[in-house]
This record gives C-alpha cells, structure tokens and sequence, in this order.
C-alpha cells in the first residue's frame, strides 16, 4: 500500500475484521429472492418475442388460461397509461413510457426476448407450459442491431415519434425527423482548429466495442404480494430498494406508501440490477389472483432481457507536440442503447478525455435506439468503452514518437485545479499519484521475456457519485450500536460503515451491528451503485456517530451536574470531566451506556446526508500478455492493478472490488461479446457460450493501493467499486500491440480476430 | 419442464422392455447430463426416462492387456479419466474425458451419454474413434455392435434403432511401440465447448509410421476420420514435412461452418494446428512405449 504521509493513525480504519454477513453467506443461510417462500403462493412466468422487431397484431389467451392451474395472464394493456416523463433511477434515469413497454411490449416487440405475457399458475410447470398455449400474431419488421447502421437515413425505425434531443451547440443535427438517434451531446472547450495547429503529430482512428453483459450469477427475480387491503410487499434482488419501490410506484400508478419492498441478499448487480423487470409483472399478477406470485428469470431470459452495455462505435482524434504535450482532442462515440433511449453515453461523454489535461477539446456523444435489449448501467457505465479508445490512440502517439508510454501519461495527467471536460477545476485528485506508482512497481520494472509477450498499460477514469444515504442508530446498555441501513450490501458495505462509525465513536468494530431493512424501516436511500455507498453511508455513519458522542456528553454532564462544556468525548470511547464537587470523573463507553436507561433513556438517533464531494477516482493497470500465433489464444501472464482508493476503510473488500473490475475487464478485452445471427436473434444467451472468464483464465491481479485522501469525506474515502473495469480492454490492447505489432480497433479480440490478422490473407 | 415420468432399470432386458413400452418419447437416462437439459428447454418430447445407471453392466470398467479396455456405457467421466489403466494405454481418452464440463458434470456424465447425444463437436468422441472403439449395443432384437466411427450420423442423430442403447464401449489393446494423444482449441482454459478438436493414435517401427488414426471433431456434421491423413503418414517417416501433410490433408476434409463459436477460416486452420499437434504429441508416447 503507497500511504500518504499525512494519513492519520485510525483504529478500525485500515483493518480487515470478518464481515457481519459471512457466515450466513458461507453456510448457505443467507435469504436470497429465490429463497421466498409465503403462503397460496403462484408461480409467474413470461412469454417473450421469437422476433427483434415485430408489431403485435393480436394476442389470443383463451387457450392458456383454460388450462389448468392457470390463475391469471396480463399484457402491458394491464397496466395504467403511462405518459412521458422521467423517472430517477439512482445511476441513470427512464421514461416511465418507455419502462413499462419494456417490462411487458407495448404494440410493438422491439428485441429478441422482448417480454410479451406474463402468466401465473399454481407451479412453474404449469406457468411454462401455458405460455406455450399464447397465441400471438406477429407482424414482421425489418430490424437493425449496427449502431452504425442505425444511424443512418434510411435505417428501419424503432419509434415513429421519437427525434433527436440536441445538446450540442453549433451542431447540424437534425431535431425534427424520424430517427433513431436519440440524443446528440457535446462538450467543449479552447479551440480545436488552433490546438491541432499546434500539433506536431495527429493520429485519428476508429473503433467498435461489442456489448457485454454484467454476468451476475444470479438472475433477477421478484415475488409480490397485493394485499386485499390495497398494500403492496415486494421481496426482490436489487441494488435499490427505494428505487424499486418508485418505479412500481409509477408504473402501477400507486403512492409509494401502498408499497413496501424487502430487499433480499443480493448475489451480484454490477449496475445491472437498477431497472425493474420482473417486480411490477409480479404485482399485478397479484393483483388480480390475490395470491402471492413468485417470478424468476432463466440465464438465457437474462441474457436476452436484462441490461448489457451498449455496443458502441467510437472515433478518436488526437494531437501532441513533439515533446509529448497533448495539445488537441476530437472525440465522437455512438453507443446502442438497446430498444428506448438512455444509454450511458453521457458519462462516457464526461470521462472519455478525464485522464488528461487537454486545453482544446471537442466530444460528441449520440444515444442510438437499436433492436436490441435495452441497456442498463454497468461498473462505471459508459466509461470503459469511450476511455478504451482514448488510451489506445495515447498508446499510438507515445510508439510514434518514440516515449515511455507512462512519461506520455505523466506528462499530460490532470492536477488540482486544472479543468475537466467541462471546465470545472478537479478538487485533490490522484492521477499523477497513479502513474507514479506504476512506474515505482516491481511488474512495471520487470523484464518481460519470450516470444510474442508483451506489456501494455493504460489510465481508467470515473466520477463517482454522492447521492442521498440514511441510516439510523440505536445505543444499546451493553455497549453495542444497532446500525440500521438502507443500503444493499454488494461489496462489504456493512462492514465498511460499521467500521467508520466505530472509527468515529472510538468503539471496537465488533461493537457495531449493521443491518440492512426495507423501505419502511429506513430513510431514503439511494442505489448502491456509482461506487457511493461507502463514501455517502460513511457520512451517514460519521454524523451519527458525532451526535451520539455530543449525546452521551450531555448524559455524562448531566449525570455530573456540571455543563457539557466541563465534558470530553474522548478517541478512546471514554467520557472524562469534573463533576459539580470538582472530582475528576470518567466513564467507560460501556459504563456510561449501561447508565442510559436509568438516567433518562436511550439513545436513539437518524441522520440524511446528500453531499456532491465524491472524489473522484483514477487506475492505471499493467497488463503482460503471451500470444500463441498458431491458435491466436491469449494468455494474461502478469496483472497489476494501481488505484488511488482515497482511503481503504478495509482492504480485503478494496482489493476485492479492483480484482472483480479487472477480472470482468478482461472478459471484455479478450472473449465476451452478445452474438447476434442474421435474423437478430441473440445466440449465445447462456454462460456457456457468452464466456466470461473462468478462474484459471486469469492470473493472479495484484493490487497497488495509493491513498490519496478525499478531501470531501472525514475519512478521505472515495468510492473504489468502478474505474477498475476502466482500463482492462486499452491495457490488454496495447499488450498485443507490444507483442505481435497488430493494432486491434475491436474489443474483445478473440482467438478468431487474432487469427484474422495473422493468417496470410485469403 | 414439463412432467415426465422416471423408471429405473436393474437388468439390460429390463431396460429394453421399458424403451419399448415408452416408445418414440421415451429416452435412456445415464447422467442426465445432455438429455435433462434438453426436456428442460422443450428442445425433445421427452415423456419418459429409463435410468439404466442401476444395472451392473453398464456401470462396469473392466481392463486387461488381452481384450484391452471395456467401459460401461453409463460410467461417470471421472471413473474414467481416474483410471490408473486408461491412465497408462490409453491417455487420449483419460485427456478428452477429464476435459467435459466441470467437477460437478463429470461425476454424472458418461462415454456412452456422449456417443449417444451425437454433438459434432464432443470432446470424447474424437478420442474414441482414434481408438477404434467399438460400441456394444442392446434393443428388442438383442445385442450387436457397430464401430464407434460409424455411430454418429448427423448433429444429434446416431445410427440407434428404436428401443435400443449402448451397454459399454470396447477399446482393444494398443500395439507396441504406439502413442495416442487427444487436443481441442477453446477460447478458454475449461467450461467451454470445442472450436475445433482432434486425436491421433499411431504406430511406429523405428521412425516410420505403420499405423494411423487421424480424427477432427466440430468441423462437420459429424466428427470425421481423416482418411487422407493417414495415407499421408502411413509408410512414411515421420518429419515435419510429413507431419505437415498430415495437417493439410485435416484442413482439406474439414468442412465446417462460421457460427458464434468460430469461423470457417479459423476451424481449417485449427484442424491443421490441433492435427499436427496430436500426430507430435502421439508419436512422442509412441517412442517412450
């Protein structure tokens, strides 16, 4: 770990104790949303579209529901009307128009997969084989998966009344025609003209970048239950419960306090479990059987359904002195964002150039409707594509003027004060903290030896998010502090903000009982997701601790009958002072908390924080790479991940986070890709075909932290979840570059485009 | 799924009655590992099952150097690849068994549920084939045999007649001074169906090739024999010349098709690369034995 000198001496902060829920999840105990079990319970299940663009001429359900076992069958016509909007998600947003035709079609099925019907029935089998039994009669249209091609003029249309939202000064977009591309962005800053006259050296090129999808293990599910008294129970697998409980909320046209949602442990999201899909079906369904009504997704349905990343099409135009001074940027990327708008081109947009200080830029960024699943956030959404084409353009200029690729990225790394994409000054941030730790690391100066070897580095970026927390304690007479959460725990997030609120009382971590509740149990609380949780429910944490220590300071003052101001909260949980006789007098935590109930009760507190001061977070990944030029197979001989982490709260959990980034990068770089046949039909919809890596195909991913400390936290933490998916695809890419002299424009390069490269040509 | 019904065999005679009864929906249960998934994904009607793992028979591994090696058709891939003597005389079917699917897979999956399910592209067949196995086969008409070679017609299709079933599969015992060897390309390291495998078993008197079984497997409807291979190893020394044109002959039968696992060019030239590979691998055993 690369500490910064001025990092203070904490407690718990920095140490690795065992996670509250381990043992729960190690023994099999853990409830999972598979795990719900309630009374008169049905079972629901989804007939989806053999088609990736059709019109639905009619759906005949007479045959299904005659057969037996069969409670109920609804289409999106169940559902009240639903009118443009927009609908916060937590990472991202949707138009609840939009929504609801994508959990079940509106007249249209828009991809392979599209859910049509939703049935429930007294078990699964019977809910399986009626969906058999739906007729629908479908109207072929003609479909359009490119992202190049559907851009263009006369590309099949996916919605008659969409056109495109333009954000971008000085631009020549049409706004008022059919179109599919949604929305065109820009951001700017200097002048263009005048910085590529300065260049020495330009270098344009072109990418694509495949979709890929967040692989979690498990599937979304959704179990509801519509009671007679008109109150609705969720129990789900998601990331937000609150946002869950808002978006069935609009999409069944009911106050948010009809609802309450139970959110179950969740195994795996990565962004992907944010959007509702199965939760509003389930409802309704209950709705009308007055039963309970379980639903789940099979792998393929996941695959088909639930949000990849866009497939994207991006441009790159750079310029730089000969001494390596980036001095000029053009950046344009295209991304799918699936049926309905909303792709993660925004923040692509944002984060594409944020490695550097590049006075004169340009970044164009089009949201494009493709018949295609409809994309959802994913680990630093929108980030790895666009930066995967800036690193790789970087890599080229650093080889064409003959430079140490990490001095090329020293040289122009961002530094306080400077300006991001947008013009606004970065607070502390640790890029050049980043580059310096790669170069001072032992596999950055390693000898690389063999044939076909090579090494590539790259920079990854993101911004990281605030968002709204809360959270409530309790202070119990032995001593102990229940801490209430709002917060699904993906990454050990229990564990993280128990130990800043023992940091922050001086008491042992263990003294903590974090638990997570549902949405009647607990303030608001945003997603976990933008890498916020730590940072925002740390706040929680440090504001709550702070009243309780000026709480137990009043008892103790109280007790002594002197003023709080004769009264110390000590760094060691320990209450010191003088009482009304002049005798010094102290209280153990523990002592002074066994006191409560007897000197005016409990202590009971609840806090929100909303702060905008995520530190922002940057990586740089060293990756060696071997090439067997006979079957175009890559092997990942050696993998170090460097990342300013702000301050690791616990390491283990820290580390985890950059492993999994790295691990699910490399999928990207290397094998992962949606693969879609001339009828648009998704293929590969299964682990097996759709392959992420398995454990032997990764080394060992050895982890750098440099503490850089945010300076908008109390504990200088900034979130860790996200930028390390940033750098894998460029990092592998340039490796290849390095050993066998072939630039790839397309992620992942698989065994068949090695070899397409290689092979003489036919 | 839909419900289908189970039935448990104790004797082979028993088993055959019970396909009969069950008809064209009916289908033998080994492992489970091939045809549970295809009910469950309504890709077979599938009313019935027969489990045959409770009879002895099928459940056998039985090895001497004098009838070579006979495996009961529902023995579970890792009694196979376990095997000290399929270990030792026959490593090209210890290599492709230890390689489908995972731990958990290998203690259902079996040779003969492998055979049976017809995949131009498994991983045992290849191995099987080079090794000039035979399948024993039982159905209302008795028992025959036909050369695994000659089994698999089509994807998914084999030359089974109705009611009938493989009871075990016979390897005879390797010549002296012979060597097999078995390899696939996946685009990862395990968990992964074959882009492209083959297997090779040989023969040699000094440096000169007296026989040879060259197979490809996923490059054609089915995993085919490589005739021209063996012509152009057969009779000859083996140098890198000849080891050469054993790979182009590979390329040349392949007959493959572009699809999300691979494509054309690819699956010709990795028949040549995995044929070359094996024909090396297999007469290196060859000289240590």
């Amino acid at each position: 770990m690369v500490a910064t000198p001025q990092k203070p001496a904490y407690k718990v902060i920095g140490t690795r104790p065992v996670r509250p829920d381990g043992v729960d999840k190690v023994t099999g105990r853990a409830a999972y949303g598979a795990d719900v079990v309630l009374e008169g319970m049905l079972f629901g299940s989804i007939l989806r579209s053999p088609h990736a663009h059709a019109r639905i001429k009619r759906i005949d359900t007479s045959k299904a529901l005659a057969l037996p076992g069969v409670k109920a069958i609804i289409t999106n016509a169940d559902f009240p009307t639903q009118e443009s909007g927009t609908l916060d998600l937590g990472e991202g947003s949707a138009n609840p128009k939009w929504l609801v035709d994508n959990v079940l079609a509106g007249d249209k099925v828009l991809y392979h997969g599209h859910a049509v019907a939703a049935v429930a029935a007294v078990d699964w089998h019977t809910a399986e084989e009626a969906l058999g039994l739906i007729d629908v009669e479908y109207e072929l249209l003609p479909f359009v998966i490119d992202v190049r091609e559907a851009m263009l003029a006369a590309a099949p249309i996916l919605h008659h009344d969409l056109r495109t939202n333009v954000r971008a000064r000085n631009a020549d977009t049409p706004k008022d025609r059919e179109t599919n591309i949604a929305m065109h962005m820009r951001v700017e800053k200097g002048d263009l003209d005048a910085g590529f006259a300065e260049a020495d050296i330009v270098i344009e090129r072109e990418f694509t970048t495949s979709q890929f999808h967040q692989g979690y293990i498990e599937p979304q599910n959704g179990t509801a239950h519509w009671n007679h008294d008109g109150q609705i129970t969720v129990w789900t697998s998601t990331q937000g419960a609150f946002s869950v409980r808002d978006q069935v909320a609009t999409l069944l046209g009911q106050p948010v306090a009809k609802i309450k949602v139970v959110p179950m442990e969740i195994g795996g999201g990565f962004g992907g479990k944010i959007p509702v899909y199965l939760e509003p079906v389930a409802a309704l369904l209950s709705k009308k059987t007055g039963h309970p009504v379980k639903m789940w997704m099979s792998r393929e349905a996941v695959f088909q359904a639930t949000g990849p990343t866009s497939a994207t099409w991006d441009r790159v135009k750079i310029g730089a002195k000969r001494d390596g001074t980036l001095v000029a940027a053009d950046v344009s990327l295209c991304f799918a964002a699936g049926a309905y708008p909303g792709s993660a081109v925004g923040a692509g947009v944002l984060c594409a150039l944020a490695p550097y200080a590049i006075p004169n830029q340009r970044i164009d960024g089009f949201d494009v409707v493709t018949n295609t699943p409809k994309t959802a956030a994913y680990r630093a959404p929108g980030a790895p594509a666009a930066e995967y084409a800036v690193e790789a353009v970087v890599d080229e200029i650093a080889r064409a003027l003959d430079m140490d690729p990490l001095d090329l990225r020293l040289k122009n790394a961002p530094d306080e004060g400077d300006t991001n994409s947008s013009g606004a000054p970065w607070p502390r941030i640790g890029a050049k903290a980043v580059i310096t730790a790669i170069k001072e690391s032992a596999h950055y100066n390693s000898e690389i030896q063999g044939e076909d070897v090579g090494r590539g580095i790259a920079l990854g970026f993101w911004f990281n998010g605030g968002m709204e927390s809360s959270s409530s304690v309790a202070v119990n007479p032995d001593g102990s502090v229940s801490l209430i959460l709002g917060s699904t725990d993906i990454g050990g997030t229990r564990a993280s903000l128990a130990m800043q609120l023992a940091e922050t009382l001086g008491v042992p971590y263990e003294a903590i009982k974090p638990q997570v509740v549902d949405t009647d149990s607990v303030g608001y609380t945003a997603v976990t997701g933008g890498s916020r949780t730590t940072f925002a429910g740390g706040w929680v944490a440090y504001d709550l601790g702070q009243e309780i220590r000026k709480r137990l300071t009043e008892r103790a003052a109280r007790i002594w009958g002197v003023d709080v101001s004769a009264v110390t909260y000590n760094d060691d949980a320990t209450i010191t002072g003088t009482d009304k006789d002049g005798k010094a007098q102290r209280f153990t935590f523990e002592e002074i908390c066994r006191r409560l109930p007897s000197t005016g009760g409990h202590i009971a507190v609840s806090a929100m924080s909303r702060r905008n001061t995520a530190g922002p977070a940057y990586a740089g990944h060293i990756a060696d790479v071997k090439v067997d030029r006979e079957t175009g197979k890559v092997t990942v001989l050696r993998y170090t991940a460097v990342q300013d982490v702000g301050t690791a709260i616990h390491p283990s959990y820290v580390e985890g986070q950059i492993q999994g980034g790295a691990a699910q990068g490399i999928g990207m770089a290397l094998q992962e890709e949606y693969w879609y046949d001339d009828q648009g039909h998704l293929r590969n919809g299964s682990f097996l075909d759709y392959r992420m890596p398995v454990a032997n195909d990764l080394p060992p991913i050895e982890v750098i932290l440099v503490e850089v400390p945010n300076p908008g936290h109390p504990f200088g933490v900034r979130g860790v979840g996200e930028v390390p998916i940033v750098p894998p695809q460029a990092a592998i890419r340039n490796a290849l570059r390095d050993a066998i002299g072939v630039n790839f424009y397309h992620t992942p390069v698989t065994p068949t485009r090695i070899l397409d490269e290689l092979l003489p040509r036919a | 799924m839909q419900a289908l019904r189970y039935a448990r065999a104790t004797s082979i005679d028993e088993a055959v009655r019970m396909l009969r009864e069950g008809g064209e929906t009916a289908r033998v249960l080994a492992g489970g590992t091939d045809v549970i998934v295809q009910a469950r994904e309504r890709r077979r009607v599938i009313d019935l099952f027969v489990d045959i793992k409770h009879i002895p028979e099928v459940m056998a591994l039985e090895y001497d150097p004098q009838h070579g090696l006979r495996v009961g058709a529902a023995v579970p891939l890792y009694r196979v690849y376990g095997d000290a003597n399929v270990q030792r005389v026959y490593p090209a079917l210890r290599a492709a068994a230890h390689v489908i699917g995972g731990k958990a897979i290998q203690g259902r999956a079996s040779l003969g549920g492998n055979l049976s399910n017809a995949s131009p592209a498994a991983d045992s067949i290849p191995a099987m084939m080079a090794l000039d196995g035979v399948a024993e086969i039982a159905g209302p008409n008795g028992r025959r045999e036909m050369r695994v070679d000659e089994f698999c017609t089509g994807p998914g299709r084999n030359a089974l007649q109705p009611g009938e079933f493989i009871v075990a599969l016979r390897f005879p015992q390797p010549a002296p001074h012979s060597g097999q060897a078995w390899e696939r390309f996946i685009p990862r390291n395990e968990m992964d169906i074959a882009v492209v495998n083959a297997a090779c078993a040989l023969t040699l008197a000094g440096d000169t090739v007296t026989a040879a079984r060259v197979t490809i497997g996923a490059v054609a409807p089915t995993t085919i024999m490589v005739p021209a291979a063996v012509e152009a190893l057969v009779g000859r020394r083996l140098t890198d010349d000849t080891i050469a044109a054993a790979g182009t002959a590979a390329k040349d039968a392949a007959t493959p098709i572009d699809d999300m696992r691979g494509t054309v060019r690819q699956r010709k030239h990795l028949a040549d690369v995995l044929v070359q590979r094996v024909v090396r691998a297999a007469a290196e055993r060859a000289r240590g034995n």
